[in-house]
């Protein structure tokens, strides 16, 4: 996978249905792609957190997060300095598994502390949860092996707590 | 004591001081018109919804306050969403009540159910699907400050009929309960002072500054900061589509409209400005033409109360996020303070000659018809504009005649003109017209519609008739959609493509008299004059006016789409001596 220019949006919003049609919607509307995109409540249940990765230069950031900012229920907006926020990611794949590589695959997941989930005649699921660039690394060796199915969660992250993460200004909200 | 959702619903609107509404009941908003009956609200009851929403736009437009629009579900839910998109694009206060099928039908394909919300999600500033009647009194009270906070918009709450069948117990919720459940919106209204002072300083910097107003002015209610600016530091002003009556067309100051068919000094002092002040604007690709070329020696300064409007088109020099009317007057402040200070203004005088140069040699023309040819729709407009009552209203439609009445029209005072700016809505003019009436019940309001136009909503006259809303509509009947057929004219090498609307048919006259209005057909310039006479003198009753005007007239000056406003095309009278713009 190339390297995008990923921002990552941490949009804190009102726990109310249809909130996230809102926000996909104005992706849509606006003429936006989201990368990936991550949704649940947080610690209070009056709000949920979406984490949003874009692939946009800045200066449609600025406008995506201006944009953002005008619908009623988003009630605040962080961008993370991937360098300053740790970022998770989960990742589940069934890869094909034969007698013969079984071992080696046992061992790569081993290595990567993964986890076997399942296992077929001839077949096993592994589970891996961790930086989406380690995820990146695991997913390109499993490929060797021949994947039957993946399916990743999109990243959530949090600012690391020994730096403050660059917060874009929650004043001037709305309009 | 329990009262029903319907009864919260009215109640909660009488709370909000709504005084009228216009609607059209149907099966599920049925529960809604039943304790209306006894309400104080008025209630206009229009032939299609669309009407309904335009209506309110209308109303919204003159007197500031929220437009209500009330209808059912489905199909009425959809004929809304033309003006709920109108009144998004041109930030019309404006809160639209629809009905919905009841909470267990909801999503199985049942009678009249859509998706309301999801059509409208894009087109409102809010939406909400109320499904609770406790809810209902919270849901009114965050609709209106909403939809008349911030940049207003359209607000839309859709009520499922069981919702307003069940009852509740009513709780009217407090300034502290509205914000506590909008923790989110906070809109900023203070410019930040910071700005304020370095705008001051580029504005008293300046050698070629214009003032370019945008419909926030208006929405704002600044027109009388923003004459102080102007007249402080004597510098010239633009009045967009939007911002027409913001500032007066009779002020030496005023260069009119810039843009596509704007002035040519309008347009042309934007393009050689050092300094755009641009208030309550957006940049819209109508005012700058093709962006890359757009006023290119100019500083913007850019003050909108919605920060997303800021460096959306064109990169502000100085931002200031604020509502027009309290940054305005903070900017007076800041100037004066500057000036008393010993600060001196840069001279302006050398632009200001210019600029009143160009203003001189370019005035808005048209050639007078000789005897016997068409009668001209530029001199339609003028007879109506010397002859019209003080403080008369302007409703316009969208096309030619539009673009006719913004440039021919005198505004003199803020809110006296209507029109579709954003989003160009045919049939805009007749129902927002009487929206307008509704609201300005004194005033006289004239709808100016192009043939095209008034075809699309003219059954609005007879909610006009019947509800006793006497306006006065001229129709530039030139038998084809002229706009567009101008445009083929020009850019598509005179190959007319479906734009001839067929002449005489239909006889606009039978048509106004069978809606209860009265009906008169003017042909030549001699009748033009006592025809306006007669509509003027009837007030009991609407009057539509068929000005049979000239087919091949052309709106001029243009800027052709995604051209620079460098390359204005002027009317061809003033072509040889388009150097002088330079």
């Amino acid at each position: 996978m190339s390297k995008p220019r990923h921002h990552i949006l941490s949009v804190l919003v009102q726990n109310k249905a249809g909130v996230l049609a809102r926000v996909a919607g104005l992706f849509a509307r606006r003429g936006y792609n989201i990368f990936s995109l991550a949704v649940a409540p947080t610690e209070d249940p009056e709000l949920s957190r979406i984490t949003i990765v874009v692939d946009v230069e800045e200066t449609p950031l600025e406008q995506i997060v201006k944009q953002l900012f005008k619908l009623i229920e988003v009630v605040r907006i962080s961008e993370l300095d991937p360098s300053r926020s740790v970022e998770r990611e989960l990742l589940i794949a069934t890869v094909r598994a034969g007698a013969e590589v079984r071992g080696q695959l046992v061992e790569l997941a081993n290595i990567f502390d993964a986890k076997v989930v399942a296992v077929g005649v001839d077949a096993l699921t592994l589970s891996l949860e961790g930086s989406p660039d380690k995820l990146d690394d695991f997913e390109e060796l499993l490929r060797g092996y021949g994947i039957v199915e993946l399916q990743r969660t999109g990243r959530i992250a949090l600012p690391k707590l020994d730096r403050e993460a660059r917060v874009r200004a929650v004043k001037g909200k709305a309009s | 004591m329990k009262i029903t959702g319907a009864e919260a619903l009215i109640k909660a609107l009488e709370m909000e001081k709504v005084d009228v509404m216009f609607g059209y009941p149907g099966g599920c908003i049925l529960p809604a018109y039943d304790p209306l009956l006894q309400s104080p609200i008025r209630h206009i009851l229009v032939r299609h919804e669309q009407g309904a929403g335009h209506m309110a736009e209308g109303y919204a437009h003159v007197t500031g306050r929220p437009g209500v629009a009330m209808v059912t579900s489905g199909p009425a839910a959809t004929n809304l969403v033309t003006p709920l998109c109108d009144a998004y694009m041109d930030s019309i206060p404006m809160v639209a009540i629809t009905g919905q099928v009841s909470t267990t039908a909801i999503g199985t394909d049942a009678f009249q159910d859509c998706d309301t919300v999801g059509i409208t999600r894009s087109i409102t500033k809010h939406n909400e699907l109320v499904m609770s009647p406790a809810d209902i009194p919270l849901a009114v009270r965050q609709a209106f400050h909403i939809a008349t906070t911030g940049r207003p918009g359209p607000v839309l709450l859709d009520l499922p009929k069981d919702v307003l069948q069940n009852t509740m117990t009513w709780h009217w919720p407090t300034d502290d309960e509205v914000a506590a459940s909008l923790p989110g919106y906070k809109p900023n209204t203070k410019g930040h002072p910071r700005m304020i002072k370095e705008a001051a300083k580029l504005m008293l910097a300046a050698e070629r500054p214009v003032l370019y107003l945008g419909g926030g002015v208006l929405k704002a209610r600044a027109a009388e900061q923003v004459k102080q600016i102007a007249e402080l530091l004597n510098i010239p002003v633009v009045t967009t589509l939007m911002a027409r009556g913001a500032f007066p067309d009779s002020h030496p100051l005023n260069l009119g409209m810039p843009g596509m068919h704007g002035t040519a000094a309008a347009v042309t002092a934007l393009q050689k400005s050092d300094l755009l002040i641009a208030l309550g604007a957006r940049f819209d690709d109508r005012v700058t033409g093709k962006v890359a070329t757009f006023a290119p020696e100019a500083k913007i300064i850019h003050v909108d109360i919605d920060p997303a409007e800021q460096g959306k088109v064109r990169k502000p020099d100085v931002p200031i996020v604020g509502d027009c009317r309290e940054v305005t007057k903070e900017l007076v402040k800041a100037l004066r303070e500057l000036l008393d200070g010993g600060e001196k203004q840069a001279d302006v005088g050398p632009w200001r000659s210019r600029v009143s140069g160009w203003r001189e040699q370019f005035p808005l023309t048209y050639e007078q018809s000789e005897p016997g040819e068409a009668l001209k729709p530029q001199y339609c407009l003028e007879m109506l504009r010397d002859n019209a009552p003080e403080d008369t209203i302007l409703v316009s439609g969208v096309g030619q005649h539009q673009m006719w009445s913004s440039q021919y029209w005198k505004f003199e005072k803020p809110y006296t003109w209507v029109n579709s700016g954003g989003l160009g809505t045919m049939g805009f003019s007749v129902p927002a017209a009487i929206g307008a009436k509704v609201g300005c019940p004194d005033k006289t309001v004239w709808a100016i519609d192009g043939d095209g136009c008034f075809q699309m909503t003219a059954q609005e006259l007879i909610t006009a008739t019947l509800s006793n809303v006497p306006i006065k509509v001229g129709i530039l009947n030139n038998s084809y959609l002229g706009m567009v057929r101008q445009w083929q004219e020009m850019f598509y090498g005179e190959r007319y493509s479906e734009v001839d609307l067929g002449g005489g048919v239909p006889d606009f006259v039978k048509w106004a008299e069978s809606m209860g209005c009265v009906g008169i057909r003017v042909d030549s310039p001699e009748e033009v004059e006592p025809a306006i006479e007669k509509a003027n003198s009837i007030n009991d009753r609407s009057v539509v006016v068929d000005f049979r005007v000239a087919e091949g007239e052309k709106v001029f000056p243009m800027v052709p789409a995604g051209a620079s406003n460098d390359d204005i095309l002027l009317p061809p009278s003033q072509t040889p001596k388009r150097e002088f713009l330079r």
